[in-house]
Parts: C-alpha cells; structure tokens; sequence
C-alpha cells in the first residue's frame, strides 16, 4: 500500500511485522511462494531464452523507478507502485516474479517492511495488482481497436482498478488476521476510497510511461505483442506481400485461465462497485482528510464525532458491501491458486 | 540508491555470522515476537533488550538504525488511530474516550513493529549483498529466482545512476519543479529508462552466453555454516521462543 505524498522520498509503504497476526503471516507467506513458484515455471521458457539479467534488470528499474515523483495534478505528486505497468511491460508472470524481487530486496536489503510481513507484502503488492492489473489489460484489449496503441488505455485501466482490489485484499486479510477489532466496513470504505485516489494517480502515471515505451519501442510491451501489424514487403516490381514480424519468445498465453481471471475481476470489481455505491460521501472525507479519521466521519450521523468513533454500529449496507468485497477478493484468491493448478497441470500433460 | 543497501562496513561478531543462519535466526525470532500475546509487556522488553545487544555487539551506529525507523511511521499514525475506531469497552483517559481494544491494539502494532524493523536493520546492515544472495542459495531459494535477484541488485546502481542522470539532463531543460504539463517530460524519461534496462539486459544474456553460459549460474560460493555457528546464531531465536511460549502460558 502507498499513500503518495508530497516530497518524501521512496514512501511506499510495506506492512510491517506484528501487523496481521502469526497465522495470517504465514498463510500469506505461503501463498506468495507458492505464486512465485507457479510464476517461475510459467516464465521458466522465456527466462532460458532471455537470460534471468533481463528479468533482474526489469526488477531494477521498477526499483528504481519507485521513487521517482511524478506531478499528477492538483499540486501533488505521485508514486508508481508498477504492478501494472510491470504487467504490461514484461507479462505477468515474469512480472510477478520481478515485483517479488524488488519486494524481497527491499525487505532484506533496505529493512523496508518485516520478515515475517514479506509474505504478505508479496501477495498484495506482488502477486494481486501484477494478476488484476494483466486480466483487466487483456479483456480491454479484446473491445479495443487491435492496434499496438490499444495496450495504453487497457494498462491504465489495468492499473486504476488494481490498486483498489489490492486495498480490499488488504481488507480482506485484517478481517481474518487483523490484530485489532476495527469496524471492517469502516476499514474497508477507507483503505479503499483512500487508494481509489492512489489508484487515479497509479494510472495516469502507467498511462504516461506506457505510451512513451509504447511511441520508441513498441515491439517491447507484451501485452501488445499479439497487436503488432505484419509488415508490408514491397519488390522492385511493386508486388506486395506481408510478413508476420519475428515474434519474441513468450510464455504460452494464458487461454482459457484468462477469460476465468477476467470473470473473477469482475466480480470482484462489482463487489466494489456495489461497495462504493454504498457510501456516496466515502471519497469526499477520504480526499479531505487522512483515511481512517474521515471513515469514521463519514457514517457519523451528527454532533461529536468522537463518540461515534466507538461501537457506533455499522449499517447493513456497510456490512453487506464490505462482505461483498472481501467475499470477492477471497475469491479471486482461491480460484487463482486453482487455475494455476489447472494450468500446472495442463501443461505438464501438453510437454 | 547503492547497490549496498544498508550495509555498514565494521568488522564485528554479528557481521561474521553466515548470511543463511542470520535470515534463519532472525526470521524465527520474529515469528516469535509476532506470536507474543500484546498484553504481556515483558515479554517485549525482553525482546527489546536482546535485539539492542545485538545491534551494540554489531557495532552499528544509532544514526542508522533510528533513521531507517522512519519507515515504519505510516504505520504509527495507523496505530495512533486505533485506539479512536476500535470497537469494545471504553475506557476514560483525560476525557477522551477510547476503545480499551484499540489502545492495546496500537500497543501490539507499535511493539512488533518496531522490533519487527530493528530486526531488519540489524539483517541488512550486517550483511553484504552477496553473501546474502550466497545464503539464500543456501537455504534452497529456486536458482532462477536467486540469478534474477544478484541481476537485480548488481545493476540497482546502474539504473539509479542512468535515472539520476535523466533527471539531470531533464532539469537542465527547464523541466523543474512538479507541474503536471512536465508528467510528460517524467514518463518518457522513464519509459526510456525502461527501454534502456531492457536492452541492457538483452545485451547483458547475450554477452553471457557468448561467455559459455548455459543456463545455470554458477554457485555463489557461500560457505556452509558450520554447527556451531547455526547453534551461536539460532540460540538467540531459541531464546526468543522461549520467552514467547513462557508469555503465551502466562497469558492463559
């Protein structure tokens, strides 16, 4: 998660050790290497073909790229979290692979975030932005024009949406494994109103950095590589004919497990819209104040709002949304661990 | 950004301690700090007291160790809220009413946090990069996995300095200051920096293969560690586990 703000450098923000309790750590621990496993495997033939220093390097760049400020409008300035963008760039397996990377350096090496919450860091920031962000870019791909300028709008897209899901993954996980008894509703309107806002700046940001790579070297993004235009031969006697350009060795594509991960994503992105709909005044307080005092705001009905801090009851509604959300990401979660196990073994059985 | 992380060049005992027995040592006492119940406020001085040894047996500066502290303040400010949206019984502190969960709650964040990070400090600042690669091979890290990560942390510096460098150039041309018209003078820098890694890492493979490589790195070349020194470094964690079970009985 990161709260982009003003001229502080290198902000992001990794969930610290202690934060879920020890379960929940290692739940999370495991699935996260378990999805880089899977991710290796996936990637495993266009990383002996492009060497792992592509794929290092790619880790690099994101890392370094993290703390860059980008001016987003309003006098603010944003940060990449690069999930998406990573997506888009290098397919999301290997981006899976170089999100984890950078999480585990920083973890290990910069003491950014705990031992014991890497697991956790990975899951959310690694593994569910990079897998949200890829499905949404290929099923905005299939409505769009197939031109290799298409991969602009889907990434933002990508990239708008896959912050959020991340903050109600995170929701999600404090609902199961959160030391404290917060109101998740609360919870829930709040890490998600909040990163609505990080999540607009997260993409126009990809937005911008996609269409330079997309303008100079258009034959690098992956999610595009499908979209490139055959090239036209002309002889000297002006017959044409084409020729599919030398397409780069990619992992297989996804196939059917995409059109399974789009319909979770839309799931889960109705649960979020049924969620935000919920509360019409949840983005106004989150934009004017710091989250989680302005949620508590928000369904304060009048007079003091520090009474209702307290056990101030949530409201059915706010129940029901939150449950949707976090029913949502479960969701998405279990059935993505089992198409990689379908996928596994479809392609065990296929070399 | 150096491609050395935290790392502070002084010879002491902890930094000698092989790579693989630290992240071991450290993890398992984390995981014990974590599963502490946040009621038992010895416990967490105990902790306190065996991660402060190290780092003075460390030889770390406290500069150092305080300053990188300051990642951990997002989450302070979560904690310091918790106490105002946690639910349950509320007590009266000078007139303000708090939610007895959230103030332990904010406690149990606060503690484990904080030890949490001093623990990853304490990793990073003794421990070169390399051998910290060497220790994950170690301990059986995937080797594509641990190829990617050396790549990664090698050429940290590279695209740090080609970013430092693009912004350089990019402010001599009077992109300064943050107004959005210069989002797109930003992005492109940055997308060409992509398109600069990702052709340097083409020609990086190819100059490998040219070089003999088939496929596998070969090892990193990190010691294993002796007994003794898996019994030095894991007797602290040990300790640690200790404390957490003697907190969990005392708690039930």
């Amino acid at each position: 998660m990161r709260f982009g703000r003003n001229k502080i450098k290198n902000d992001q923000v990794h969930v610290p050790d202690g934060f879920f309790n020890a379960p929940t750590s290692v739940a999370t621990g495991l699935i996260a290497a378990g999805a880089v496993g899977f991710s290796l495997q996936r990637a495993n033939r266009e990383i002996r073909e492009t060497g792992p220093a592509l794929a290092g390097l790619t880790a690099a760049f994101v890392f370094a790229v993290q703390m860059v400020n980008f001016p987003v409008g309003a006098g603010t300035s944003g940060h990449l979290l690069g999930g998406a963008l990573a997506a888009a760039l290098v397919g999301p397996w290997t981006a899976v692979l170089v999100m984890s990377t950078v999480l585990l350096v920083q973890g290990l090496l910069f003491a950014d975030g705990g031992l014991t919450a890497l697991g956790t860091n990975i899951t959310l920031m690694g593994l569910i932005t990079v897998l949200v962000g890829y499905f949404l870019i290929r099923a905005v791909l299939r409505v769009l024009p197939r031109r290799v300028g298409s991969v602009v709008p889907a990434a933002t897209f990508g990239a708008l949406v896959s912050v959020p899901v991340a903050a109600l993954a995170f929701t999600g996980l404090y609902a199961i494994g959160g030391a404290v008894d917060i109101p998740i509703g609360k919870l829930a309107t709040a890490m998600v109103g909040w990163h609505i806002l990080v999540g607009i700046g997260e993409a126009v940001i990809t937005a911008a950095v996609l269409s330079a790579v997309v303008a100079t070297r258009p034959d690098l993004v992956y999610a595009a590589r499908h979209l490139q235009q055959d090239l036209v031969l002309v002889d000297a006697d002006g017959n044409t004919s084409t020729v599919s350009p030398d397409k780069p060795i990619a992992a297989k594509p996804a196939g059917r497990s995409l059109g399974v991960g789009v319909a979770v994503t839309l799931v889960v992105a109705g649960g979020l819209s049924l969620f935000a709909s919920a509360h019409p005044d949840g983005l106004e307080f989150v934009g004017a104040k710091l989250g989680f005092e302005s949620a508590a705001k928000g369904s304060a009905v009048a007079g003091s709002p520090l009474a209702d801090y307290g056990v101030s009851g949530i409201g059915n509604s706010e129940v029901s949304g939150a449950l949707a959300g976090i029913i949502g990401v479960l969701i998405t979660i279990v059935v993505g661990l089992g198409i990689a196990k379908l996928a596994s073994l479809r392609a065990n059985k296929a070399s | 950004m150096s491609g050395d992380g935290l790392l502070v060049t002084v010879d002491s005992h902890v930094h000698r301690v092989p790579a693989q027995v630290k992240v071991v040592a450290l993890f398992v006492f984390v995981l014990a700090v974590v599963s502490t119940p946040a009621g038992i406020f010895w416990a967490f001085g105990l902790y306190a007291v065996i991660l402060a040894t190290a780092v003075v047996v460390a030889r770390l500066p406290l500069p150092v160790v305080s300053r990188r502290l300051a990642v951990e303040t997002p989450f302070i400010v979560f904690a310091l809220l918790l106490p105002f949206v946690a639910t349950g019984p509320q007590i009266d502190v000078l007139g303000v009413q708090l939610s007895q969960t959230g103030v332990l709650g904010a406690w149990n964040v606060l503690a484990k946090g904080t030890l949490g990070v001093v623990a990853a400090i304490l990793l990073s600042a003794t421990t070169a990069p390399r051998d910290l690669l060497g220790g994950l091979e170690r301990l059986r890290l995937p080797a594509t996995l641990v190829a990617i990560l050396s790549f990664m942390v090698r050429y940290l510096s590279v695209v740090s300095d080609d970013l430092h460098r693009m912004r350089i150039a990019r402010e001599s041309r009077g992109y300064t200051g943050g107004r959005v018209g210069h989002l797109k003078a930003v992005a492109g820098g940055v997308g060409s920096l992509f398109v600069r890694s990702f052709e340097r890492g083409e020609r990086v493979h190819l100059a490998m293969r040219s070089r003999g490589y088939t496929g596998r790195m070969p090892t990193l070349g990190q010691p294993g560690a002796t007994r003794s020194q898996w019994a030095q470094g894991l007797a602290i964690s040990l300790l640690a586990v200790v404390i957490a079970v003697a907190a969990r009985v005392v708690a039930s």
